[in-house]
Protein backbone atom coordinates (compact mmCIF):
# COMPACT_ATOMS: atom_id res chain seq x y z
CA UNK A 1 0.00 0.00 0.00
CA UNK A 2 1.19 3.71 -0.35
CA UNK A 3 1.43 5.65 2.35
CA UNK A 4 2.13 9.38 1.89
CA UNK A 5 3.38 11.98 4.34
CA UNK A 6 2.66 15.82 4.10
CA UNK A 7 4.03 18.46 6.36
CA UNK A 8 5.40 18.18 9.66
CA UNK A 9 4.69 14.81 9.53
CA UNK A 10 6.97 13.89 6.38
CA UNK A 11 9.80 15.74 8.40
CA UNK A 12 9.47 13.91 11.25
CA UNK A 13 8.93 10.65 8.97
CA UNK A 14 12.21 11.94 6.89
CA UNK A 15 10.46 10.45 3.60
CA UNK A 16 7.03 11.80 1.46
CA UNK A 17 6.22 8.52 0.57
CA UNK A 18 6.77 4.82 0.68
CA UNK A 19 5.26 1.63 -0.10
CA UNK A 20 4.75 -1.03 2.96
CA UNK A 21 3.10 -4.12 3.20
CA UNK A 22 0.65 -4.23 5.81
CA UNK A 23 -0.23 -7.07 7.63
CA UNK A 24 -4.02 -8.34 8.13
CA UNK A 25 -4.83 -6.74 10.99
CA UNK A 26 -3.97 -3.29 10.27
CA UNK A 27 -7.58 -2.78 8.91
CA UNK A 28 -8.64 0.82 9.63
CA UNK A 29 -6.61 3.94 9.35
CA UNK A 30 -6.36 4.32 13.02
CA UNK A 31 -5.10 0.95 13.56
CA UNK A 32 -2.44 1.70 10.61
CA UNK A 33 -1.22 5.02 12.87
CA UNK A 34 -0.20 2.41 15.26
CA UNK A 35 1.25 0.00 13.31
CA UNK A 36 3.41 2.80 11.72
CA UNK A 37 4.60 4.59 15.29
CA UNK A 38 6.10 0.86 16.17
CA UNK A 39 8.47 1.11 12.65
CA UNK A 40 11.31 3.93 14.26
CA UNK A 41 11.33 7.07 16.53
CA UNK A 42 10.55 9.63 13.68
CA UNK A 43 6.86 7.80 12.97
CA UNK A 44 6.97 7.50 16.71
CA UNK A 45 7.44 11.12 16.64
CA UNK A 46 4.95 11.87 14.14
CA UNK A 47 2.11 10.17 15.58
CA UNK A 48 3.07 11.33 19.27
CA UNK A 49 -0.25 13.72 18.92
CA UNK A 50 -2.92 11.99 17.15
CA UNK A 51 -5.18 14.74 17.31
CA UNK A 52 -3.09 16.42 15.08
CA UNK A 53 -2.72 14.34 12.46
CA UNK A 54 -5.65 13.74 9.62
CA UNK A 55 -5.77 11.28 7.24
CA UNK A 56 -7.29 10.65 3.44
CA UNK A 57 -8.07 7.52 2.23
CA UNK A 58 -7.78 7.39 -1.31
CA UNK A 59 -7.78 11.02 -1.60
CA UNK A 60 -10.70 11.40 0.24
CA UNK A 61 -10.94 12.72 3.89
CA UNK A 62 -10.65 9.67 6.60
CA UNK A 63 -12.04 9.09 9.99
CA UNK A 64 -9.32 6.53 11.98
CA UNK A 65 -12.19 4.07 12.19
CA UNK A 66 -12.25 4.07 8.15
CA UNK A 67 -11.52 0.66 6.63
CA UNK A 68 -8.47 0.58 4.25
CA UNK A 69 -9.12 -2.81 2.63
CA UNK A 70 -8.35 -2.71 -0.97
CA UNK A 71 -6.95 1.28 -0.60
CA UNK A 72 -4.14 2.16 -2.79
CA UNK A 73 -3.55 5.12 -1.47
CA UNK A 74 -3.38 6.57 2.13
CA UNK A 75 -2.36 10.40 3.55
CA UNK A 76 -1.10 11.37 6.79
CA UNK A 77 -0.97 15.19 7.62
CA UNK A 78 -1.47 18.32 10.38
CA UNK A 79 -4.74 19.87 9.70
CA UNK A 80 -5.02 21.58 6.89
CA UNK A 81 -3.82 25.97 6.53
CA UNK A 82 -4.59 26.40 3.49
CA UNK A 83 -6.71 29.43 1.69
CA UNK B 1 -18.08 24.93 -15.29
CA UNK B 2 -16.23 25.65 -12.57
CA UNK B 3 -12.32 26.51 -12.95
CA UNK B 4 -10.34 25.28 -10.52
CA UNK B 5 -6.28 25.57 -10.65
CA UNK B 6 -3.27 25.14 -8.52
CA UNK B 7 -0.77 26.58 -9.76
CA UNK B 8 2.88 28.11 -8.63
CA UNK B 9 2.74 31.29 -10.62
CA UNK B 10 0.61 34.07 -9.84
CA UNK B 11 -3.30 35.04 -11.37
CA UNK B 12 -4.59 38.02 -13.17
CA UNK B 13 -7.82 38.64 -10.82
CA UNK B 14 -9.30 40.71 -13.26
CA UNK B 15 -8.92 38.76 -16.53
CA UNK B 16 -10.82 36.31 -13.91
CA UNK B 17 -13.58 38.39 -13.19
CA UNK B 18 -13.62 39.27 -16.49
CA UNK B 19 -14.15 35.77 -17.46
CA UNK B 20 -16.76 35.42 -15.55
CA UNK B 21 -19.10 38.02 -16.89
CA UNK B 22 -21.23 35.92 -19.45
CA UNK B 23 -24.87 36.19 -20.27
CA UNK B 24 -27.21 36.33 -17.73
CA UNK B 25 -24.77 37.19 -14.85
CA UNK B 26 -25.97 40.43 -12.66
CA UNK B 27 -23.39 40.43 -10.27
CA UNK B 28 -19.47 38.70 -9.36
CA UNK B 29 -18.22 38.25 -5.70
CA UNK B 30 -14.74 37.76 -5.47
CA UNK B 31 -11.75 37.25 -2.80
CA UNK B 32 -8.45 37.43 -3.22
CA UNK B 33 -5.86 36.02 -0.03
CA UNK B 34 -2.22 37.64 0.21
CA UNK B 35 0.71 36.83 2.23
CA UNK B 36 0.37 39.29 4.87
CA UNK B 37 3.64 41.12 5.58
CA UNK B 38 3.72 41.11 9.65
CA UNK B 39 7.40 42.06 10.02
CA UNK B 40 9.72 39.39 10.16
CA UNK B 41 8.43 37.18 7.79
CA UNK B 42 10.70 36.48 4.59
CA UNK B 43 8.88 34.00 2.88
CA UNK B 44 5.77 31.62 3.15
CA UNK B 45 5.83 27.83 1.52
CA UNK B 46 2.59 26.44 0.12
CA UNK B 47 2.88 22.59 0.36
CA UNK B 48 -0.65 20.68 -1.07
CA UNK B 49 -1.32 17.15 -1.81
CA UNK B 50 -1.15 16.87 -5.60
CA UNK B 51 -3.84 14.87 -6.75
CA UNK B 52 -6.31 15.63 -4.49
CA UNK B 53 -6.29 18.85 -4.18
CA UNK B 54 -8.30 19.52 -7.13
CA UNK B 55 -10.47 16.62 -5.85
CA UNK B 56 -10.89 18.25 -2.74
CA UNK B 57 -11.79 21.72 -4.35
CA UNK B 58 -14.04 19.87 -6.62
CA UNK B 59 -16.45 19.06 -4.00
CA UNK B 60 -16.27 22.09 -1.87
CA UNK B 61 -17.56 23.93 -5.51
CA UNK B 62 -20.26 21.83 -6.32
CA UNK B 63 -21.53 22.42 -2.32
CA UNK B 64 -21.93 25.75 -3.29
CA UNK B 65 -23.16 25.49 -6.77
CA UNK B 66 -25.73 23.12 -4.80
CA UNK B 67 -26.50 25.77 -2.49
CA UNK B 68 -26.88 28.67 -5.22
CA UNK B 69 -27.65 29.85 -8.36
CA UNK B 70 -23.92 30.08 -9.92
CA UNK B 71 -23.40 31.17 -13.79
CA UNK B 72 -19.61 30.36 -13.03
CA UNK B 73 -17.00 29.73 -10.29
CA UNK B 74 -13.60 29.90 -10.19
CA UNK B 75 -10.91 28.85 -7.03
CA UNK B 76 -7.27 29.40 -7.99
CA UNK B 77 -4.66 28.34 -5.38
CA UNK B 78 -1.05 28.89 -5.23
CA UNK B 79 1.28 26.68 -4.03
CA UNK B 80 5.22 26.59 -3.45
CA UNK B 81 7.58 29.58 -2.13
CA UNK B 82 5.31 33.07 -1.88
CA UNK B 83 7.26 36.44 -0.65
CA UNK B 84 5.13 38.92 1.42
CA UNK B 85 2.36 40.68 -0.17
CA UNK B 86 1.99 38.37 -3.25
CA UNK B 87 -1.38 36.71 -3.96
CA UNK B 88 -1.90 32.87 -2.61
CA UNK B 89 -5.76 32.48 -3.49
CA UNK B 90 -8.40 33.56 -5.53
CA UNK B 91 -12.08 33.02 -5.20
CA UNK B 92 -15.21 34.55 -7.54
CA UNK B 93 -18.42 33.47 -8.38
CA UNK B 94 -20.93 34.89 -10.51
CA UNK B 95 -25.05 34.69 -10.32
CA UNK B 96 -27.89 36.63 -11.70
CA UNK B 97 -27.93 38.21 -8.13
CA UNK B 98 -25.34 40.09 -5.90
CA UNK B 99 -26.66 38.02 -2.59
CA UNK B 100 -25.91 34.69 -4.42
CA UNK B 101 -22.34 36.02 -6.03
CA UNK B 102 -21.29 37.41 -2.30
CA UNK B 103 -22.47 33.88 -0.35
CA UNK B 104 -21.35 31.86 -2.59
CA UNK B 105 -18.05 33.39 -2.37
CA UNK B 106 -17.53 33.40 1.39
CA UNK B 107 -18.49 30.00 1.64
CA UNK B 108 -15.84 28.98 -0.56
CA UNK B 109 -13.24 30.70 1.35
CA UNK B 110 -13.91 29.72 4.39
CA UNK B 111 -14.51 25.76 3.23
CA UNK B 112 -11.03 25.71 1.17
CA UNK B 113 -9.31 27.29 4.49
CA UNK B 114 -10.36 23.97 5.92
CA UNK B 115 -11.11 21.28 3.62
CA UNK B 116 -7.97 21.72 0.81
CA UNK B 117 -5.42 19.88 1.47
CA UNK B 118 -2.39 22.69 1.78
CA UNK B 119 0.10 22.90 4.22
CA UNK B 120 1.94 26.52 4.87
CA UNK B 121 5.04 26.92 6.59
CA UNK B 122 6.43 30.71 7.49
CA UNK B 123 10.55 31.23 7.26
CA UNK B 124 11.27 33.82 9.27
CA UNK B 125 13.92 36.78 8.02
CA UNK B 126 15.47 35.48 11.89
CA UNK B 127 16.24 32.16 9.86
CA UNK B 128 13.75 30.41 11.85
CA UNK B 129 11.13 28.24 10.09
CA UNK B 130 8.05 26.79 11.42
CA UNK B 131 4.43 25.05 10.50
CA UNK B 132 1.30 26.95 10.49
CA UNK B 133 -1.27 25.60 12.86
CA UNK B 134 -4.57 25.21 12.27
CA UNK B 135 -6.75 28.23 13.26
CA UNK B 136 -10.33 27.09 15.79
CA UNK B 137 -11.92 30.34 14.20
CA UNK B 138 -11.55 29.07 10.96
CA UNK B 139 -13.32 25.88 12.24
CA UNK B 140 -16.12 28.21 13.76
CA UNK B 141 -16.61 29.96 10.81
CA UNK B 142 -16.85 26.81 8.51
CA UNK B 143 -19.48 25.41 11.08
CA UNK B 144 -21.67 28.51 10.87
CA UNK B 145 -22.51 27.72 7.54
CA UNK B 146 -24.04 24.60 8.68
CA UNK B 147 -26.58 27.12 9.96
CA UNK B 148 -27.07 29.12 7.11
Amino acid sequence: MRILYFAWLREKIGKSEEELALPPEVETAGALVEWLKALGPGYEAAFARPKLVRCAVDQDFAAPDAVIAGATEIAFFPPVTGG
Amino acid sequence: MARIVVQEADFDAGAEIARLNVAGVGGIGSFIGTVRDDGGLKALHLEHYAGMTERAIAKIVAEAESRWPLLGCTVIHRAGRLMPGENIVFVAAASAHRDAALSATAFLIDWLKTSAPFWKREEFVSGASEWVAAREADEAAVKAWDRA
